[in-house]
């Protein structure tokens, strides 16, 4: 279909061909087919899935969502089909749109990453996001992306069994987030996303009981965008690969910033829950920033604070 | 956007709001609803209590922030609606009961609206449970063949399930639970909608699952309209 945005603004990311800067993050947009019936998301950049693991999780129990100022903190736990239903019941859909499809892969434990990897790696898919941030999973998930160590021998594992091009989502518990991503970028990374959510709490003082029974959640939201801007600063200054920047962006504005703080492209998430339209109108806000202020391409702005 | 045409108070904590607009919407569907930019972060669900040529209506009590703000809006102001979203009640005919705890009306009235309407309806009865005040009697009485209403008791007590064979319900958990137990080795069939909190209400977040005999469902997208059986054990 006809792309009604600006060629200006074009990415090319590791080798991909993004038609604009905007993806829709991973949770937040399930496979694409609720907000594809809100609007037509072929308009945006891509899309990446719901984290996928090799066999499917019904999520965690007890409260899922929890509301602060400008923020929620959300428990899912990873629930998802597991990878084979999602290809039996998800794939054809985003094998016939034409945006970048990302497959989010979460897991806990490294063979488990692995497996799954192999059976994506098969399939027609643009690329991988290898998502070792999530903080609501009990054992594996958040904690291979804390040290560099870790985050480099997942990233190595990984990108000796695929030729897809490779993501590593970064999460903002990293000790040293520069220092995870450069590991990640000499393990082969193609490029890096960043941040998952913030490990968070809640308690309720009535129960006196924390709100999530895992105690913790992950906290999204324009209450901490600062905060991520500043680590995606941080990272471009340190890495030669592409970064997309994700955390609480929820106007065109907020995705600008993220630009030039070096940010590739930009996922939107928890605005998704703000407004379903989101992706689009942050697009158009984008498209017109373009042209207003004459930019030609993306790298005349990227990266310049 | 769009305009309220009025939003006023029933009974202590519990108002109607009316918007203006033609809204889509079936009987158990529901809108996410907003009338402040980013905070609080998530929108309010609110089923469709009426809906006309011109105009869509909500019945809600004020519970937290979000609620609150609504009731402080005043006709010509703002709201931001989007939906409508779930799977509404199903379309029975032959002897149906309504029944509603507390909030649980909201959904009812255009049930009973749409109901009413359905060739083949036997009779259609209603009943509503309050704690302390009834409200909306008159609006419920007119499209009831017979309206029971308790305040203070147990609605589910007032009901003799067999001479139904369909039951809507919507309200606490408790009272769906005792409507269940009650049905048991009846033909009655029963029909709840449930609430869990959401986020997204369209079925992509998983914020509101809920586990059935049927394996996880999305309360928002699956519902949140279910079979009892399908929910609680009959
Ligand atoms: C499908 C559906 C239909 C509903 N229809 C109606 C209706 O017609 N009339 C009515 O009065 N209420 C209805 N509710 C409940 C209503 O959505 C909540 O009372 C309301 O969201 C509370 O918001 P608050 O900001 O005032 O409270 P807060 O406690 O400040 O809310 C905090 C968070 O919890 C969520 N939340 C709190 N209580 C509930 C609840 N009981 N159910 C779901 N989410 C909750 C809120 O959406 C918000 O995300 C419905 C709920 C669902 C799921
Ligand atoms: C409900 C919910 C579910 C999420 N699920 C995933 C997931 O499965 N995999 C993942 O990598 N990130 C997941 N995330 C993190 C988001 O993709 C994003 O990194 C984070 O929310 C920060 O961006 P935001 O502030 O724009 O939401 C989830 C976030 C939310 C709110």
């Amino acid at each position: 279909m006809m792309n009604k945005f600006n060629d200006q603004l074009r990415v090319d990311f590791a080798g991909v061909n993004f038609k604009n800067p905007i993806i829709l993050s991973s949770g937040t947009a399930g496979f694409g087919q609720e907000l594809n019936d809100v609007y037509n998301i072929e308009l945006l950049g891509g899309l990446s899935t719901k984290g996928l693991t090799l066999r499917q999780r019904s999520g965690n129990v007890g409260t899922r969502i929890w509301e602060t100022p400008a923020g929620i903190m959300n428990s899912i736990g990873l629930e998802n089909p597991g990878i084979r239903k999602f290809i039996e019941q998800e794939l054809d859909f985003l094998e016939k749109i034409d945006l970048v499809n990302i497959v989010n892969i979460g897991g806990s434990t490294l063979e488990d990453y692995i497996e799954t990897v192999k059976i994506v790696s098969e399939l027609k898919v643009d690329m991988i996001e290898l998502n070792i941030s999530c903080p609501n999973l009990k054992k594996g998930g958040m904690s291979f992306g804390i040290k560099a160590k870790t985050a480099a021998k997942i990233t190595r594992e990984i990108r000796k069994i695929t030729d897809l091009p490779l993501v590593v989502k970064l999460s903002p518990q990293a000790r040293n987030i520069s220092e995870v991503a450069l590991a990640c970028q000499g393990a082969g990374a193609d490029g890096l996303s960043l941040v998952n959510t913030f490990k968070a709490m809640a308690i309720d003082i009535e129960a006196k009981k924390p709100v999530f029974e895992n105690i913790y959640a992950g906290l999204s939201g324009p209450a901490i965008k600062p905060i991520a801007l500043r680590m995606v600063h941080e990272v471009c200054q340190a890495v030669e690969i592409p970064v997309m920047g994700v955390g609480g962006i929820s106007s065109w504005q907020d995705a600008v910033e993220y630009i030039m703080a070096g940010a590739s492209l930009v996922q939107i998430g928890t605005a998704n829950f703000i407004n379903p339209r989101a992706g689009l109108e942050i697009l158009k806000g984008l498209n017109n920033y373009f042209e207003k202020n004459k930019i030609e391409s993306i790298n005349q702005i990227r990266g310049i604070i | 956007m769009a305009e309220i045409i009025s939003n006023v108070q029933l009974s202590r904590g519990i108002y109607l709001m009316k918007v203006r607009g033609q809204f889509q919407g079936k009987m158990g569907q529901f809108y996410m609803i907003r009338a402040w930019d980013k905070d609080p972060v998530l929108s309010r669900p609110l089923s469709i209590y009426s809906l006309e040529e011109n105009s869509i209506s909500f019945l809600y009590q004020v519970k937290g922030k979000g609620t609150t703000i609504f009731s402080k809006l005043n006709p010509k102001e703002e709201i931001k609606l989007v939906g409508p979203y779930g799977n509404g009640f199903p379309l029975v005919k032959g002897r149906v009961a309504l029944l509603g705890g507390g909030m649980g009306a909201a959904p009812l009235y255009l049930a009973g609206q749409t109901l009413k309407q359905q060739k083949g309806l036997e009779k259609l009865d209603i009943y509503l449970g309050f704690q302390k005040r009834a409200f909306l009697k008159n609006e419920f009485n007119k499209i009831a063949d017979r309206l029971v209403i308790d305040i203070g008791g147990l609605i589910t007590e007032r009901i003799e399930v067999d001479q139904y064979d369909y039951i809507l319900t919507c309200g606490p958990d408790a009272m769906m639970q005792a409507l269940i137990r009650k049905t048991e080795g009846s033909k009655a069939k029963v029909y709840l909608s449930i609430e869990k909190r959401m986020a997204c209400g369209m079925g992509t977040c998983l914020v509101c699952t809920c586990k059935s005999r049927k394996g996880n469902i999305k309360v928002c997208k699956d519902g949140p309209v279910f079979r009892g059986s399908d929910i609680y054990d009959e």
